[in-house]
């Protein structure tokens, strides 16, 4: 007899632990098959859903085996479909070596051995991103749960689809008014109509079968004005959607790209913005962003002007702010949108700017703001010294504004901003 | 023949769709005629269903149900996914193993002319050749290989608990590069009994632990008289079992250095190697017999009517992309089918039992005409492996149908010769040509462990016994050399030595360990 199973339910992924091997393996090649990855990307990009194919180059990852080179020797290869050939003919040698050659030929697996491709799922990927980041790992789980939202179960209720109804409750509520009400059980009307059966047939005792007719036209009666189910039995499970705060968000990115913003610089803003953009994309359903550059005057731009393109001029702070509160104005009232901004600059500021910025800052940007992340580049070197923007920002954070503000010179000094963003206000003190 | 036996047996399925009753049906169906009628013998069978994802699983480590893990065997679920999901590879119909009972996969996508093929192809085909092959019978267990992965899975997840993942893949990395040279290729003793293995396992840690190997005594002699810097060749090739082909054994057994859990883990990969090298032996066979088993399986089923003729003509179809070989000039072709050769081999065969010409009778005297197919089909698998199955069944009229040549690729020379072809003075030649091939002795490299510098410093010689001129690939091989100095735990060196003249041709000198590493 034999024996047919069926494994289609057995537990997926045998070789996931193979794979966490793989990864853990190739670790090197594929942070920087990331990294790269992650700097072509635009910030809207990076969380997005689905797979994402990545190409390492093979070092370490090689299986050798002692294998007899190609290079030199005397090799007979037996193929099928001769056309013309007769003992003795000579073949000039293939190009490549592959043209003709028998099963001897090629490399064993058939696989390039210099590189690799393989996939990987957007958990993995964000998880080797934040690595490149540094983050530390609480915050990383953090970050890679995965939001299940959807309605909560909240009681019963008298009114739904009938996809909702709740079974046990609507019997039992029937069953009860039925016994309250006395509706006539069907055994008792079977045996009625059994008894009456039995009278009409032997024709005796009349005068109990009139009695038994009208006890049966009775219980009939009963029977249709009292419902097995009444709608006022049913019950339905009762779902609430889950309350949500605003659900959609807008980000500002603001950087200066005067000439003393370094490449290094604008890589590690980069970073921070996308940081960003990914905490807000799990906090939010909906996330917009906006890039606003300045030198001495401020204009929206895309994601690739922001990024990549040049420009000179003075530094000024103000022009950026007004821009911002002039979007803000025209499409994210702060009633619908909860709005985040990120600023990256080096610090620079001509001083007679500052108390336009304190102003700006006081007065229009930081009530309508959720929350500003001043983050201050300076590339490896560092200059030490206090900036100007820097003094003006920290007077304005005295003041228990929601300002996080941090020097960045590294990646790893990324992170530490967001602990303060994503701290409760209350627990901030 | 055909119309004697159960006419009325009833179609067995209609349609595509398949269920459990089906599958059973056709799998009693197709037994009734592979063991009561061909009299083949498999191994009892479990069918498993699995979903295509499973089946990439599967791939991913040697076809093997359950499998210690390791790194490698992620890289090739990576790439095989891949290459699946992008749609350019298709998945196997199945997979079958030599085990007993003898498992075999079924996928849920397929038709139930597909499955029905599948069991035919695998419980039977691949299963009686698993029991009966002579190769198989003697290096394989199959009463007992998954008892044995199961023991080498958790010994190996032990291992990584205990002295870390890192440790465990350095000595798999080894022995995994090493694993194509762990093999005996000569008949041992007594048969394999995988299900002991576990209580050697212990006992062998006992006896070492209770035990001194005086081998590696690191103490200068002083009352012995022998010439202690130049001891004899033969005295140390004799205590150490020199020359030694296994290299994965010679390790386990000699290398000073290893822990005995690093033993096992060397054992636990050879003898993995083992338990596949039958079947690296066999592929044409194997194939071959299955295929020729599917065949005469669905052809009966449809002669009695319990297939229908559309079932039929869609396993035609399956059929023939399996066994098709492309010409050398084709660009679809990418060397000889197996299932093809196979096949067409076994098919002729039962060409010349039962209408044998001339020339059948001149080359193949003793069973030309013998009118005994299933006989001599059952011998040929039973007693052959690829070699010399072609160097004995090969016929003169399949070399002439697959219009077989060979050609002298002498580096040397500045063009490619054509050495024979099929005709009357080139057909041993092409055959000869042909079942090399499939000669895995000459295929694959034959290295040897020929000496150790035991007064020295304990250096391991090796000798490559080059054939034709062909010498190792040196990247490669300079890799595998530091695995096995990482395993031995001083410098190899390994020697090219043409095989006729005993002329060194190349030479890997003092290839070192890693300080750190094992």
């Amino acid at each position: 007899m034999v024996n047919i199973i069926d494994r289609r339910l057995n537990p997926k992924d045998k070789s996931l632990a193979n794979r966490q091997r793989f990864i853990r393996r190739a670790k090197r090649q594929i942070l920087d098959a990331v990294r790269d990855v992650s700097a072509r990307r635009r910030i809207a990009d990076v969380g997005q859903q689905g797979e994402e194919s990545i190409r390492i180059p093979s070092d370490g990852l090689q299986e050798p085996a002692f294998r007899k080179g190609g290079a030199a020797g005397v090799r007979r290869h037996v193929v099928p479909g001769n056309k013309e050939y007769r003992a003795g003919d000579r073949i000039p040698r293939p190009e490549g070596g592959e043209g003709g050659s028998g099963p001897g030929g090629g490399s064993p697996d058939g696989e390039g051995e210099d590189e690799f491709q393989f996939s990987i799922s957007r958990d993995e990927f964000l998880d080797l991103f934040f690595e490149n980041l540094e983050l530390p790992d609480l915050a990383r789980t953090q970050l890679s749960r995965v939001e299940q939202e959807g309605l909560r179960r909240a009681g019963y209720s008298v009114s739904g689809s009938p996809a909702t109804l709740n079974l046990t409750r609507t019997m039992r509520r029937s069953l009860s008014r039925r016994l309250a009400l006395h509706r006539p059980r069907r055994e008792e009307v079977l045996e009625l109509d059994r008894e009456i059966d039995r009278l009409e047939r032997s024709g005796k005792d009349p005068e109990r079968l009139r009695e038994l007719l009208r006890e049966r036209e009775r219980l009939s009666r009963r029977t249709r004005l009292i419902p097995y189910i009444d709608p006022i039995d049913l019950r339905f499970n009762r779902f609430v959607p889950t309350p949500r705060p605003i659900s959609q968000a807008v980000m500002f990115c603001l950087m200066d790209v005067s000439g003393s913003m370094t490449e290094d610089m604008k890589d590690l803003a980069k970073r921070f913005f996308m940081l960003l953009y990914l905490f807000l994309e799990r906090r939010y359903r909906h996330v917009e962003i906006v890039f606003i550059r300045h030198t001495h005057i401020a204009q929206e731009v895309d994601e690739e002007t922001f990024f990549y393109s040049r420009e000179t001029g003075g530094t000024l702070v103000s022009p950026a702010l007004d821009e911002m509160d002039r979007v803000i104005r025209e499409r994210y009232s702060p009633d619908d949108w909860n709005i985040y901004a990120a600023q990256a600059s080096d610090g620079d500021n001509t001083p007679q700017d500052n108390p336009a910025v304190i102003e700006r800052m006081n007065r229009t940007i930081l009530p309508v703001c959720r929350h500003f992340a001043y983050i201050e580049v300076s590339g490896e070197r560092g200059r030490g010294g206090v900036t100007d923007l820097w003094m003006v920002y920290e007077r304005i954070a005295r003041s228990g504004r929601p300002l996080a503000m941090r020097r960045v010179r590294r990646r790893g000094d990324i992170f530490p901003v967001f602990r303060d963003l994503f701290t409760p206000v209350e627990r901030r003190g | 023949m055909a119309r004697d036996l159960k006419p009325d047996a009833g179609l067995l399925y209609d349609g595509p769709d398949w269920d459990y009753g089906r599958v059973r049906r056709a799998f009693d169906a197709i037994e009734r005629i592979a063991v009561d009628e061909m009299g083949l013998e498999p191994y009892p069978s479990q069918v498993e269903v699995i979903s295509s994802e499973q089946m990439l699983d599967a791939y991913s480590s040697m076809g093997m149900p359950l499998f210690y893990r390791h790194w490698s065997f992620g890289k090739h679920f990576a790439r095989d996914e891949m290459l699946y999901r992008k749609g350019m590879t298709g998945l196997a119909y199945e997979i079958v193993i030599n085990s007993n009972p003898c498992l075999c996969y079924i996928m849920e996508e397929n038709t139930m002319t597909m499955q029905t093929l599948v069991m035919a192809h695998a419980a039977f085909g691949h299963s009686h050749f698993f029991r009966n092959n002579q190769l198989f019978r003697e290096w394989t267990d199959a009463e007992s290989i998954l008892d044995y992965l199961d023991f080498a899975k958790r010994y190996i997840a032990d291992c990584e608990e205990r002295y870390g993942h890192a440790a465990v893949e350095r000595v798999l990395d080894a022995a995994h590069a090493l694993m194509t040279h762990g093999v005996h290729r000569y008949p041992r003793p007594r048969p394999l009994n995988l299900k002991r293995e576990l209580e050697r396992e212990r006992e062998r840690q006992r006896f070492e632990e209770s035990s001194f190997s005086d081998l590696w005594r690191t103490l200068p002699h002083r009352d012995t008289g022998e010439d202690r810097s130049d001891p004899d060749l033969d005295a140390r090739q004799g205590r150490l079992g020199l020359p030694e082909e296994n290299l994965l054994y010679f390790l386990e057994k000699h290398a000073p250095r290893l822990a005995p859990w690093q033993r096992e883990v060397l054992r636990i990969v050879r003898l993995v190697a083992q338990y596949f090298y039958p079947q690296k032996q066999t592929k044409v066979m194997n194939e071959g017999c299955a295929t020729s088993v599917h065949y005469a399986i669905m052809t009966r089923l449809h002669e009695t009517g319990q297939i229908t003729d559309g079932a039929f003509m869609e396993f035609l179809h399956a059929h023939t992309s399996v066994v098709f070989q492309p010409e050398f000039d084709d660009p679809r072709y990418s060397g000889i089918n197996p299932y093809a050769l196979g096949f067409g081999i076994l098919k002729d065969l039962e060409r010349i039992c039962t209408a044998p010409t001339e020339e059948d009778r001149r080359w193949f005297p003793d069973i030309a005409g013998s009118q005994d197919v299933l006989g001599t089909w059952k011998t040929a698998w039973a007693e052959y492996r690829d070699e010399s199955f072609i160097l004995q069944f090969l016929s003169p009229r399949l070399m002439r149908e697959w219009r077989l040549f060979s050609v002298l690729d002498d580096t040397g020379a500045d063009a490619m010769e054509v050495e024979a072809i099929h005709d009357e003075s080139g057909f041993r030649a092409v055959r000869r040509a042909l079942a090399t091939h499939y000669d895995l002795a000459r295929h694959e490299p034959d290295i040897q462990v020929v000496d150790v510098d035991l007064a020295g410093d304990r250096h391991l010689i090796l000798e490559h016994r080059v054939v034709d001129g062909r010498l190792l690939e040196p990247g490669n091989t300079r890799m595998v050399l530091h695995h096995l100095a990482n395993l031995w735990g001083y410098p190899v060196t390994l020697a090219e030595v043409d095989a006729a003249s005993e002329r060194e041709l190349n030479r890997f000198q003092d290839i070192a360990p890693d300080p750190t590493v094992i």
